[in-house]
């Protein structure tokens, strides 16, 4: 071990310092006994990155281990930049989804847009060419100008930065709800493609191999944005603005050339995203994950101003840069491609024998660490768990004590308000700013169940998709946990793909309070038994914590990223109707259960009732039906029936395509058992809406696999939709839905800060 | 033929029309990288979408300073074909090879989406396979596509048979509703006074398989196989 001391003019290590780097007392007396000695103010500032909520995953990291990570197909587990499944052919896909909801909650465009640049690096620095973006979004009510200022930029950023870097955008979700008024989620999901021989871990390896800083310049900005990330907001995190990094877009289209470029030259051993804790995170875990000891001088790092301390170079998340060890005698040929692509690469340090983490400033030791303890040493935490007795309460309640409105008499007034609900009503206002066709492999783009691409030189298509109903998982979490699996599976499925793996992004509030300790835990574990019963491992994922604010926690939102293969793309199948005619078959049980539902939230304005329950041997006998069918050839069209229930389904089926709008007679009069608020918006899961020419053969199928399933009508003209109903009847102009469908978040957004009253701007500025 | 798709260190679109023409047209392509002077005996330019050098200032204004633009204006005053898509039409208007210029969207958002265009001239180098009045599915992806000029200048492009494509509604009508991005007079495409350079805001080359969706972009290829061959 080297003698470290303290660097002239750094702060003197108080508690108070302590306190302010987010350490406890308890882990500050665990540093200072891992090192024999008390730490630099350099080595405190690297503590704090690695050891936060972030970088550490301290308070989900026990619990993740429920989760299934393997099958046979599965190349890369959690653990890595990204997890990558073989799709056969010797071609291999990764993804992962990762969080930037503070930053975006602060600065909703610079907070987007580097937290799309920062998770295609991680999907290129596997080797793999990124070719489609999706992003889960979540916002509180439009009516607050606030939230319409945070929309507008979060969208606004992921257009600019994906467009540019010209990685089709193509699918995901947006989901508008109270509790994510002031603490929004913005969750980015990279998929990429790779031949499987390609695929490069960030493992260092070789004594004597040099570390390299690749890409842009390192500057002052996005310092301590991992913690930032791991506290809860406040009414001071405005003034934490300087945590935000500042992306370019431009610089990471040439960093992801040049970074494809090294991994098929061969000239380096691993490559890894200087992402959040920036060089200090990224240095630490590629040698962790080798078993080996690195040493780094700051003074060779390329910075973009001149007087910038250790301190500051270390934990600087500046964006588009990656570390790299390089192969010895390899230096000039990463230069080459580099300065190509006119970006710059400097040697700044090198894999060592000795297991240490050392950090110089020219010959000066500024930090060191025992070998890979900086990273295992971090404590883990299970505090208590209980559930909210408020919860509880409200999940109790029952639906059906909620009178109804006079004006339900007409389902039609109802069917109308849900489509023009935010989180129905069509997000095109949003995708339609982002490229979704660009490298030409885009068959089934934004507005689908699913998204799919084609896979060039196969017969192939890969479908991808982001879910999650944060409502269920806040009545019951380890019920919403399965059903944001198994929403997600059911919506790949319904392109004809079957679903392979998950990555997931679990945006919960502050761990430390028993209520939301006990909402993690059970998500997780709804999660993992949905995982299994379909099939559909874990690859990995990110954690985000803290997503709370005075106003509340958000709700649970455990987002599941699903991608699954179709082995004939020709079969990809839309989820709008597609030809008059066709009948209408209802895969799935008729169901009604209203808890949780849309229609109590918009209608009613009320959160209550126990969430749809989640059977996973049905939700295994819908896909298995689904994809059956869809092989054969005999399905027109499939569309998963959530949010709003049957009716909604039904009307999107019509109206969402407004190029190409059908009605239907639909006839579910033989439900007299239940209200026609409970058939027509009830949430019941592992249900499908499907149109095909041979009804006999659909049914046939989801009778093989034990899926219940009945004729429930036939697409018929251009101009109404008619749901019978035990008691009277809904009918609905076409135009009138596609009206409150395709109409609504214009129209809101129209009330843009450009058209707004002074009064409505007043609390914006004040913020 | 030789197609030579130029690569800017931005674009983003080469990758698309290098597949367009190899894989559905079944011609040779090359890749021109930006820094170089060599067209490497290429009979048509291809000047793809993309973010040429960030186009943090005006787009295209600093692409049209770049060493492989020398040859391609050169080959441009030569009579030969050179197109330019998205991207490729901004560089092209910044470097005098058309006239106007391209500027923010009218409502000052990036759009994406599939468009009808509706055939002006059918007689153009690029166009010689569809019809007059013909409407194409074809998308956009662009934030500065509203093309201006002066009237002087619109009226002789107008009067020249020079506007090949315009912005068009499902009936064919040249509507407001159907513009995009507030172009002036619903212009997607020009050509110049030879007719041997076209700039165009849509993607042809993403218009060129039916699982995507439209097929209307190869005949805009087809037409430059078949004059260059006549």
């Amino acid at each position: 071990m080297s003698q470290v001391s303290p660097r002239p003019g750094d702060p003197v290590i108080t508690p108070a310092l302590v306190a302010e780097h987010g350490l406890t007392t308890g882990e500050y007396e665990r540093l200072v006994a891992m090192l024999g000695r008390q730490p630099t103010f350099t080595e405190l500032g690297i503590v704090s990155a690695l050891w936060s909520e972030h970088c550490s995953y301290k308070h989900s990291r026990p619990m993740l281990r429920a989760l299934p990570t393997s099958a046979p197909y599965v190349l890369q587990g959690p653990g890595e930049n990204a997890g990558v499944i073989s799709i056969g052919d010797g071609l291999a896909v990764a993804f992962k989804i990762e969080s930037h909801n503070h930053p975006s909650a602060v600065e909703p465009y610079q907070g987007a847009a580097t937290g799309v640049g920062g998770i295609l690096r991680d999907v290129f620095t596997m080797g793999a060419r990124p070719i489609a973006m999706l992003n889960s979004l979540r916002f509180g009510s439009l009516d607050d100008p606030r939230v319409r200022y945070l929309f507008a930029g979060v969208v606004k950023g992921i257009g600019d930065y994906g467009n540019c870097v010209g990685i089709p955008t193509v699918a995901g979700e947006i989901v508008f709800d109270r509790p994510y008024g002031t603490n929004p989620l913005v969750n980015a999901m990279c998929v990429g493609l790779m031949h499987e021989r390609d695929l490069i871990r960030a493992k260092a390896q070789g004594v004597g191999n040099p570390i390299m800083a690749v890409g842009a310049r390192t500057g002052r900005d996005g310092i301590h944005g991992a913690s930032f990330a791991s506290e809860d907001l406040s009414a001071a995190s405005d003034a934490k603005r300087p945590r935000i990094q500042v992306g370019d877009p431009f610089t990471e289209k040439l960093l992801l050339e040049a970074s494809l470029e090294l991994i098929k030259s061969g000239a380096i051993v691993a490559i890894q995203d200087m992402g959040a804790a920036g060089l200090t995170s990224s240095s630490a875990e590629m040698a962790e994950r080798g078993d080996v000891g690195v040493t780094i001088d700051v003074t060779k790092v390329p910075t973009r101003e001149s007087g910038m301390t250790p301190y500051e170079i270390l934990l600087s998340e500046s964006q588009e840069r990656m570390l790299v060890v390089a192969k010895k005698g390899q230096e000039s040929a990463v230069r080459d491609i580099l300065t190509k692509w006119d970006l710059t690469a400097a040697v700044i340090g090198e894999v060592i024998a000795e297991p240490v983490y050392r950090v110089t400033e020219g010959a000066v030791v500024v930090a060191e660490f025992p070998g890979s303890r900086l990273v295992t040493d971090c404590p883990t935490y299970s505090p208590e768990a209980r559930e909210s007795a408020d919860i509880h309460a409200l999940r109790d309640m029952d639906p059906l004590s909620i009178a109804e409105l006079p004006e339900e008499a007409d389902p039609a007034w109802t069917l109308e308000r849900l489509l023009a609900a935010p989180t129905i009503a069509s997000k095109a206002w949003a995708y339609r700013q982002y490229d979704s066709t660009v490298r030409t492999n885009t068959v089934i783009g934004p507005g689908g169940d699913a998204a799919v691409l084609r896979v060039r030189g196969t017969n192939k298509g890969i479908a991808v998709k982001t879910d999650c109903n944060g409502r269920y998982v806040y009545l019951s979490p380890r019920v919403g946990g399965r059903i944001a699996v198994a929403e997600a599976a059911r919506n790949v499925a319904c392109t004809g793909a079957r679903p392979m793996a998950i990555t997931n992004c679990l945006n919960f509030g502050n761990p430390t309070r028993p209520e939301v300790f006990y909402q993690l835990r059970e998500a997780i574990t709804g999660m993992a038994e949905a995982c299994r019963a379909l099939g559909t491992p874990v690859t990995g994922g990110n954690v985000s914590l803290y997503n709370e604010s005075p106003a509340g926690a958000v709700y649970p939102t455990p987002v599941i990223g699903m991608v699954g293969v179709i082995d004939d793309i020709s079969h990809a199948t839309r989820s709008t109707f597609q030809q008059d005619g066709d009948t209408v078959v209802l895969i799935g049980d008729p169901g009604g259960e209203l808890g949780g539902s849309e229609y109590l939230a918009t209608i009613h304005d009320t959160v209550g009732g126990a969430p749809p329950s989640c059977d996973l041997d049905h939700e295994k006998a819908a896909i298995d039906t689904i994809l059956d069918a869809i092989g054969e050839g005999v399905i027109t069209s499939a569309h998963d029936c959530s949010d709003g229930g049957l009716a909604v389904a039904v009307a999107e089926c019509c109206i969402a395509n407004s190029d190409a709008q059908l009605g239907a007679e639909i006839d579910l009069s033989g439900n007299a058992g239940k209200s026609n608020r409970e058939i027509l918006f009830g949430e019941t899961q592992a249900r499908i809406i499907v149109s095909t020419p041979d009804p006999d053969r659909v049914l046939q199928i989801a009778a093989s696999h034990h899926a219940p399933a009945e004729r429930i009508g036939v697409v018929r003209g251009g101009t109404t939709l008619e749901i019978k109903l035990p008691r009277g009847a809904l009918r609905a102009p076409l135009s009138r839905l596609s009206h409150a469908y395709h109409d609504a978040i214009p129209g809101i957004m129209a009330r843009t800060p450009e058209h707004a009253t002074f009064e409505e701007l007043a609390p914006v500025a004040a913020h | 033929m030789k197609f030579g798709i130029v690569t800017f260190p931005g674009s983003n679109c080469d990758y698309d029309a290098y597949h367009a023409v190899t894989e559905v047209l079944g011609e040779e392509a090359v890749y021109l990288w930006h820094k170089d002077h060599d067209l490497q005996g290429s009979d048509v330019i291809i000047l793809p979408g993309g973010f040429s050098y960030g186009d943090y200032l005006r787009v295209g204004a600093i692409a049209r300073f770049s060493p492989i633009m020398q040859e391609v204006t050169a080959h441009a005053k030569s009579g030969a074909p050179v197109v330019g898509f998205c991207n490729g039409f901004q560089i092209m208007c910044e470097a005098g090879l058309l006239p106007g210029a391209l500027l923010r969207n009218a409502h000052l958002q990036f759009v994406s989406a599939q468009v009808r265009l509706r055939v002006e001239n059918a007689d153009a180098m690029f166009t010689n396979l569809y019809e007059g009045g013909e409407l194409l599915r074809i998308p956009i992806a662009h934030g500065d596509g509203r093309f201006v000029a002066t009237t002087d200048v619109l009226d002789e492009l107008e009067g020249e048979g020079r506007v090949i494509f315009k912005y068009a509604d499902a009936n064919g009508n040249i509507s407001a509703d159907a513009n995009p991005n507030g172009s002036e007079r619903n212009i997607a495409g020009i050509i110049n006074e030879g007719g041997n350079v076209l700039g165009m805001m849509p993607h042809p080359e993403r218009a060129c398989s039916p699982l995507l969706g439209s097929t209307d972009g190869i005949r805009l290829f087809e037409s430059i196989l078949s004059r260059v061959a006549a």
